[in-house]
């Protein structure tokens, strides 16, 4: 109970509930979140479950117009998948490959800005020289890139066997430099201040001095990088799903939903599509003002 | 001067060999080229045949050599997928790109810049904050998602534009141009506000942070003290000098845009190169993959080149002899 009341009278706390954006983003963010990931709980049918699907479901609009009815509140799609389970399951391969690309990120962006900055010299100029190039090329073409050198390497049933995990790291090593640069100019800095001399001096190895010293110094800058690069990692996984070189069909995230959909705009049925996008901008857009809320906040020259 | 250039072209240089190294790779070592290019049936006669006249029993870094001279003279070999010379497939398609491209850059200068100086002259009205929680929108919208949305609102829903390809095109040589039919251009412009909203958004923010910027300098203020009119001072002093970040940004981002003209061509069934290259990656066609690759570098690193360079023309301070 105390610990809750200490966070809660907290500056961070304290800025959080004087910042409606950041309220209210905060209350979508949850609600994507917890519909994703409770998916299987909260949604009202199984989209994978063939044997529940009807045909003479199919294309069923949302309720609100004339021929929809409550069963399914935002309609079904062409084989009469309910729309909205479909996104409940979808949002959730997207929570999924977002966090996990950004955690790769952000695990290899500290690794080589610690070993960087607290090594210097020609490791130093080698790793930066590479990320400065990476920086230079559109992170969704670098994606792009590794995506298709694997489909071109793997086997094809191999590589829709792991396709989740390719586009993982496709786009998890498209975004690592940032992630080091940051931790790099900080261990640059410690490197040379006296506890850290004191502390070598006592005799603590460099790993420890890295993690325990050095680290803990760019958490809350590595806070923000990650929660504005999840934003970036859904919608580049999404893209690349659009494009069909993502997931594979059996397991759609939001962005596959929406290259589905779109082959129905013309006939009429948008809802396919709409929707899906909506669940996406929501999600991406209360995560990003959340990660813009929590950069202002944790500025002390803003204060 | 002379120096510095040099400098900036043997930095450039490492960066177009490395990406030439992995284009290489791919070419080589990823999928075989031998087996695509013979079919099911063919003789150990026949291969070895054909082995040499690729080169490929030669040593590697003799066959990287090659690869680069080739790579120089526009030689990519054949695409797998298509059996038609890559250079052909480029140079027939780049036009609708660059086209593409071109028009994107305009909807996103045209708009964008008039929108920052006003937001960052008027900050407080109105039509300030809607253009601010526009920019915020449009950055977070995913460039796929802007095209559906926009295929539905005016193809489908009103039915005035229409939706994919580039309508009637006529040919001025080789380059064919969609800018001198009605079709043409109305094919032109959903693409174009799609590819370009993005970089429109940016722009809108850069120039309403510079703007807002300047108005606080003291030369601003000066001005006013000597009673100039407010639209010189506006656009003789302020915005004159908010245009030298500006010019770099777009320069810079000229490169994306045609990079995200991947997924923009891809909306919108449009037959440029970004739609090429998607669909060499579903099909691992390696030598349209390692083209794109290539032509895309050497569009970046060019680039970055020209930007570096024109800092120096504009900025005293690099010249005064720092170098870089």
């Amino acid at each position: 109970m105390n610990t809750i009341a200490r966070a809660w009278d907290s500056d961070l706390a304290y800025s959080f509930r004087r910042s409606p954006t950041a309220v209210l983003s905060a209350i979508v963010a949850l609600i994507c979140i917890v519909g994703a990931v409770a998916a299987p709980v909260l949604a009202p049918y199984n989209p994978f479950d063939l044997a529940s699907l009807d045909l003479m479901d199919a294309f069923n609009p949302p309720a609100f117009m004339p021929e929809g009815s409550l069963a399914h509140p935002i309609g079904t799609d062409d084989q009469g998948r309910d729309v909205l389970s479909a996104i409940m399951y979808g949002a959730r391969m997207s929570l999924f490959v977002g966090v996990s690309a950004t955690v790769f990120s952000l695990l290899l962006g500290v690794l080589l800005g610690l070993l960087a900055g607290y090594a210097g010299g020609t490791l130093d100029a080698v790793l930066m020289r590479i990320a400065d190039v990476q920086l230079t090329f559109p992170n969704i073409l670098i994606a792009l890139l590794v995506d298709g050198v694997a489909r071109a390497a793997l086997p094809r049933d191999l590589h829709d066997q792991i396709a989740v995990y390719v586009v993982i790291f496709a786009i998890g090593i498209s975004d690592w430099p940032r992630f080091a640069r940051t931790v790099r100019g900080s261990a640059m800095v410690e490197r040379n201040k006296e506890y850290v001399l004191a502390a070598r001096v006592i005799g603590i190895g460099p790993a420890r001095i890295m993690l325990t010293h050095v680290l803990p110094n760019v958490l809350g800058p590595l806070l923000v990088l990650a929660t504005l690069n999840l934003g970036l990692a859904i919608i580049s996984e999404a893209t690349l799903s659009f494009l069909g070189v993502g997931l594979p069909q059996t397991q759609p995230s939001l962005g596959t939903l929406i290259r589905v959909g779109n082959d129905f705009l013309f006939s009429g049925e948008w809802w396919i599509t709409v929707f899906p996008g909506v669940a996406l901008i929501a999600m991406v857009l209360s995560v990003n003002l959340l990660g813009d809320w929590l950069r202002d906040a944790l500025n002390p020259r803003l204060r | 001067m002379p120096a510095f250039v040099l400098s900036r072209i043997l930095q450039a240089l490492p960066v177009m060999l490395a990406v030439a190294l992995i284009a290489f790779t791919l070419f080589t070592f990823v999928g075989d080229p031998i087996a695509t290019m013979l079919g099911q049936e063919f003789s150990v006669a026949q291969r070895d045949a054909l082995v040499a006249a690729l080169g490929l029993d030669q040593p590697v870094p003799i066959q990287f050599l090659r690869f680069i001279g080739n790579a120089l003279h526009g030689e990519f070999g054949l695409s797998y997928r298509l059996s038609r010379p890559v250079s052909a497939l480029f140079a027939e398609r780049a036009p609708a790109t660059l086209e593409l491209a071109f028009c994107a850059s305009v909807v996103a200068l045209a708009v964008g810049l008039p929108a920052g100086v006003y937001t960052g002259l008027r900050p407080r009205s109105p039509l300030s904050r809607a253009l601010l929680t526009f920019s915020l929108v449009g950055v977070s919208l995913p460039t796929f998602l802007i095209g559906s949305l926009l295929i539905l609102v005016f193809s489908v829903w009103l039915g005035w534009l229409p939706s994919f390809g580039r309508g009637d095109t006529v040919q001025l040589g080789w380059w064919s141009t969609g800018f001198l039919t009605l079709s043409g251009l109305k094919a032109l412009i959903l693409p174009s506000i799609t590819l370009g909203l993005f970089q429109l958004t940016l722009i809108l923010r850069l120039v309403r942070s510079e703007m807002l910027e300047v108005m606080r300098s003291d030369y601003v203020k000066f001005a006013r003290a000597r009673g100039l009119r407010d639209r010189s001072i506006n656009f003789g002093h302020a915005l004159r000098n908010t245009l030298v970040p500006v010019i770099t940004i777009v320069g810079l981002q000229l490169g994306s845009i045609i990079a995200f003209s991947i997924v923009t061509e891809t909306v919108f069934q449009w037959p440029g190169m970004g739609l090429l290259f998607i669909q060499s990656v579903s099909s691992a066609d390696i030598p349209v993959m390692a083209a794109y690759l290539l032509l895309i570098s050497a569009v970046f690193v060019t680039i970055n080149l020209v930007v570096d360079l024109l800092y120096y023309a504009v900025d005293p301070r690099l010249r005064a002899g720092r170098g870089h």
